[in-house]
């Protein structure tokens, strides 16, 4: 099997960008590791388009998504990328069990985002979650957490969710929200107001909705106790019951598989997070790969829309499906909405900037990596002896070696070593994945080919 | 700048240079171990983990004296560092099997353990050839495919991983000084006077010892010393935890002290390129589920490859300059297997400032004796 | 501890509409959890395109796994994939992630309780 264009990731991205090729004569294909297409924040759309606790917003991606199911190519849902050789452009899949090939004059990664990790004492008991978890099982299972629950955090994606569960008859009983004193001053500095009027507009309308759930601003100090399961939640001067606890501190690129493929990467200072480094429409320092939506900086789904575009119409020209001309006429449009759409990121990273708290747990006793159990002091013990990297860490104590590969603990981690050592993040660098990206079973391996 | 003075420098912070370090300083000699940062080839962070004898020195009798001697010293090196670092380093030598998936593999195997044994000499070398029947009995869930193997009581694992921490731990706590982000950039040779510029500091030692792995064929030269290695590209899986099962290694299977199953290991003469490659990876996979079928339904959550650091004999270099002496290297692809007779007979050397005569055998003027001839 | 949103979907219990505890028109015609699975043996109904991990929390599971380092009891935490805290016995394989993979109709659930056994002599 061969195409013009594999593009890994079924989210606003990666459908934008199989449309657009399409349109412009390549040959597409799309793996994606979830069931159905949308990526995160259109989870479940073609379910749930109707529901009106979900909002307008979550019902815009319907266009997008009808779109993209019209395609005739080879989309494959519930199939995994394991291995990808840039070299030559062969794609190592699964799917049900069974390994197969593809390969690909062009490679775009549309892997979005993931959350964050919220490394507070107690974040691995039951009943403690992310908040994305819950917003996934209200959109894909239609459900929602009994009993009391709180929110802990910050950022867009915490008050939509507060007002998503409002409406669908389970409010939050409290908000917590992290974000330290100080920092609206800073976010109005950052600018972008003004282009980001529409948007800002949609943000503090969905304030409003929340305004009746109690809140703390400026929380700090946060933990979650229970024997079990979580029962109490606590911070600095307080504390309240809770049966769940979700947690969200934002979301940052997935750079797993871009980071595995060796591609460059740069220190997102605004965002705390590494990005790969890509050009305007989306090429990567690797000729044959790009990366397009929030997995290469986090601007979310109308940007990504954008970027997906923008890396389909590089892929056209590349092979000569696009003279120059018309490239630029195509891409004029696209930056400009891409550039409206960024408009506020720098006032929206500067608000929900994540507290040190959260980057870097100060109590030696909190679990860092959740896979191996490995704690924020084993991890500065490591540091002090002489790891000055993740790499090294990870061999001296097992953080990263789980099944999850260091998804979850590689930028706290990394967060330690800086601040045990007296750097910084950018200088202390990042893991370095390895194949199989995601796990396959022995036998799976070897059948392959 | 100012020098940092010490009785050694030991260049390369990996399992060869952490365990003659650790075994300096465990002989009282003020120690600098140059480590390079988070990223380098890292032969170390690659290792199997076997504990290996039986299969090391076939023509070569002094290479299996030597390997069989760090075996047996390994128990003391698993104790003392154990007490000293509070790491377990998951040592367990119940001897270990060669698995033969062919009949052809059998007896080519069978005609090499009766080799090693008729070189051996007067030092003995105990060996059994075991067909599937017996081996059935010994090893759970054996594949239809297996023949036989062969067994020796010599061999074991260890955590590779565990066994590098805890050498870095007890040197430090010794007294040691560890400096990792100290790539060395400049050398200066002159006999049992020597200096290094690493990390922006400058070091200085009557003895050196050059550990580098890969980086010790450019490194060498500069004091009076030969380092011929090339890179062997090496492939390994590793599976999810499962219950304790396995109850000796394999050639190329062991299960680890946390009950992953680790499979490996390929040799692949592709220079300095780190790529994993599907194809190579799935031959490990399906010569492990021929061996052992039900690995087949454990998820592979980690892989890797790693270059190993090989001479054009495959046979490990000791080393002491002429030129410049106590200027030493030591190089090899067994940084596990051989961590016990590193620290603990290698070092001790070192300190003394003469290699022993049993390994002479293994000094890197063996290739230029081959060039003449 | 999860449950189906009252304002969406008539209660599994109350196939005939009996037990309707709200009026709105949406529990009237909103779907039904039509999909039955077996969560530790108990079964439990879910709406199509709901995820194995989804029916262990909608089942008031304690835990979905044991962890095989310390045997701490965990239950999903991302549920997009990331975070392999969800992993399941599913059908009777052994630490799948419960989270990607979509539940069907007699699927049976169990919890990962600490690391699996590759081979039973």
């Amino acid at each position: 099997m061969s195409c013009d264009l594999a593009i890994i990731g079924a989210g606003p991205a990666g459908m934008a960008a199989a449309v657009e090729a399409v349109d412009l004569g390549l040959s597409v294909a799309v793996i994606d590791e979830n069931p159905a297409p949308g990526g995160q924040i259109f989870r479940g759309l073609e379910g749930a388009a109707g529901d009106a606790a979900l909002g307008a917003d979550y019902a815009a991606g319907l266009p997008l998504l009808r779109a993209f199911r019209a395609l005739r190519i080879g989309y494959r849902p519930a199939t995994t990328l394991w291995h990808l050789e840039p070299e030559e452009g062969v794609l190592s899949l699964l799917a049900a069990g069974t390994t197969s090939e593809l390969t690909a004059g062009r490679v775009l990664l549309a892997t979005g985002a993931q959350e964050r990790p919220v490394p507070i004492p107690g974040w691995t008991l039951p009943g403690v979650m992310t908040a994305g978890a819950a917003q996934i099982l209200l959109k894909t299972a239609g459900a929602v957490p009994k009993g009391r629950t709180v929110l802990a955090g910050q950022g867009p994606l915490l008050w939509l969710l507060a007002a998503q569960l409002a409406r669908a008859g389970a409010p939050p009983a409290l908000i917590l929200e992290t974000r330290p004193k100080g920092r609206l001053a800073e976010a109005l500095r950052a600018g972008g107001l003004l282009a980001g009027a529409p948007l800002l507009a949609k943000g503090l309308a969905l304030l409003a909705k929340t305004r009746r759930i109690p809140r703390l601003r400026a929380v700090t100090g946060l933990h979650a106790e229970g024997t079990g399961h979580v029962r109490r939640v606590l911070w600095d001067g307080g504390a309240t019951e809770c049966d769940t606890l979700l947690l969200h501190e934002g979301v940052v690129p997935a750079t797993h598989i871009p980071l595995a493929l060796g591609l460059e990467h740069d220190w997102d200072e605004a965002q705390r997070c590494w990005r790969p480094r890509v050009d305007a429409y989306g090429a990567s320092s690797h000729p044959r790969v790009a990366v397009a939506g929030d997995g290469a900086g986090i601007g979310g789904w109308q940007a990504a829309v954008a970027a997906g575009r923008l890396a389909a119409l590089d892929a056209a020209r590349r092979v000569g499906r696009l003279t120059e001309a018309g490239f630029a006429r195509r891409a004029g449009p696209l930056l400009a909405t891409r550039r409206a759409a960024l408009a506020l990121r720098p006032f929206l990273d500067a608000l929900y900037a994540p507290p040190g708290w959260v980057l870097a747990p100060p109590e030696d006793a909190t679990l860092v990596c959740r896979c191996e159990e490995v704690t924020a002091g084993q991890v500065r013990a490591a540091a002090r002896l002489g790891a000055t990297g993740p790499n090294q860490l990870k061999a001296y104590c097992r953080a990263g070696m789980g099944p999850c590969q260091g998804r979850m603990c590689g930028a706290t981690v990394a967060a330690l070593i800086a601040e045990a050592r007296g750097t910084t993040p950018e200088a202390v660098g990042t893991l370095r994945p390895r194949a199989p990206y995601k796990p396959l079973t022995v036998a799976e391996l070897a059948r392959t080919g | 700048m100012r020098d940092d003075s010490f009785d050694a420098i030991v260049v390369g912070g990996g399992l060869v240079g952490a365990a003659i370090a650790w075994g300096l300083q465990r002989q009282g000699l003020a120690t600098a171990l140059l480590d390079e940062g988070d990223v380098a080839y890292r032969a170390s962070r690659g290792n199997f983990g076997l504990v290996w004898v039986q299969s090391k020195g076939l023509g070569a009798p002094w290479y299996q004296r030597w390997t069989r001697a760090s075996a047996g010293e390994w128990p003391a090196l698993a104790e003392e560092l154990g007490a000293r670092s509070g790491e377990d380093l998951g040592l367990r030598q119940p001897g270990g099997v060669h698995l033969c998936l062919s009949e052809a593999e059998f007896a080519d195997r069978a005609a090499r353990m009766e080799r090693m044994q008729r070189e051996a000499g007067n030092y003995p070398y105990a060996y059994r050839m075991i067909e599937a029947p017996e081996l059935r009995e010994m090893l759970p869930g054996l594949g239809p495919r297996v023949v036989g193997a062969s067994w020796t009581p010599y061999d074991g694992h260890a955590n590779p991983l565990r066994l590098l921490h805890a050498l870095h731990r007890a040197f430090v706590a010794a007294g040691g000084a560890y400096v990792p982000n100290a790539k060395v950039e400049e050398g200066h040779a002159a006999p049992r006077d020597f200096a290094v510029t690493a990390g922006g500091r400058r070091f200085a030692a009557p003895r050196i010892v050059l550990a580098a792995g890969l980086g010790n064929a450019e490194l060498a030269p500069r004091f009076g010393l030969a380092a011929p290695v090339r890179p062997q590209r090496g492939q390994v899986l590793v599976t999810e935890r499962a219950a304790e099962l396995l109850p000796m290694p394999t050639t190329t299977i062991r299960q680890t002290q946390e009950g992953s199953l680790m499979m490996g290991d390929s040799m692949e003469e592709v220079g300095f390129d780190l790529r994993q490659t599907p194809e190579v990876m799935r031959q490990i996979a399906e010569r492990a589920v021929l061996s052992f079928p039900w690995i087949g339904q454990l998820n592979i959550v980690r892989a890797w490859s790693a270059l190993r650091v090989m001479a054009p004999d495959g046979l490990p270099i000791y080393d002491q300059s002429a030129r410049f002496p106590g200027a030493f290297t030591a190089n090899c692809h067994s940084g596990v297997t051989l961590a016990g007779a590193h620290a603990r007979l290698l070092a001790p050397m070192i300190a003394e400032g003469a290699l022993d005569p049993m390994l002479d055998p293994f000094t890197a003027g063996r290739f230029d004796v081959r060039a003449a001839s | 501890m999860f449950a189906l949103r009252p304002d969406r979907f008539r209660p599994a219990s109350a196939a005939g509409g009996a037990g309707q505890r709200r009026g709105t028109p949406d529990a009237r015609t909103g779907p039904t959890a039509t999909v039955e699975v077996f969560v530790d043996g108990i079964p439990v109904r879910v709406p199509e395109g709901a995820s194995a991990a989804a029916a262990v929390l909608l089942a008031g599971s304690p835990l979905i796994r044991e962890t095989p380092v310390t045997g701490a009891p965990r239950l999903p935490y991302c549920l997009m994939g990331v975070c392999f805290d969800c992993l399941a016995e599913i059908d009777g394989i052994a630490n799948r992630q419960a989270c990607m993979v979509p539940a069907v109709p007699g699927m049976r659930i169990a919890p990962q309780r600490g690391a699996r056994v590759a081979f039973r002599s």
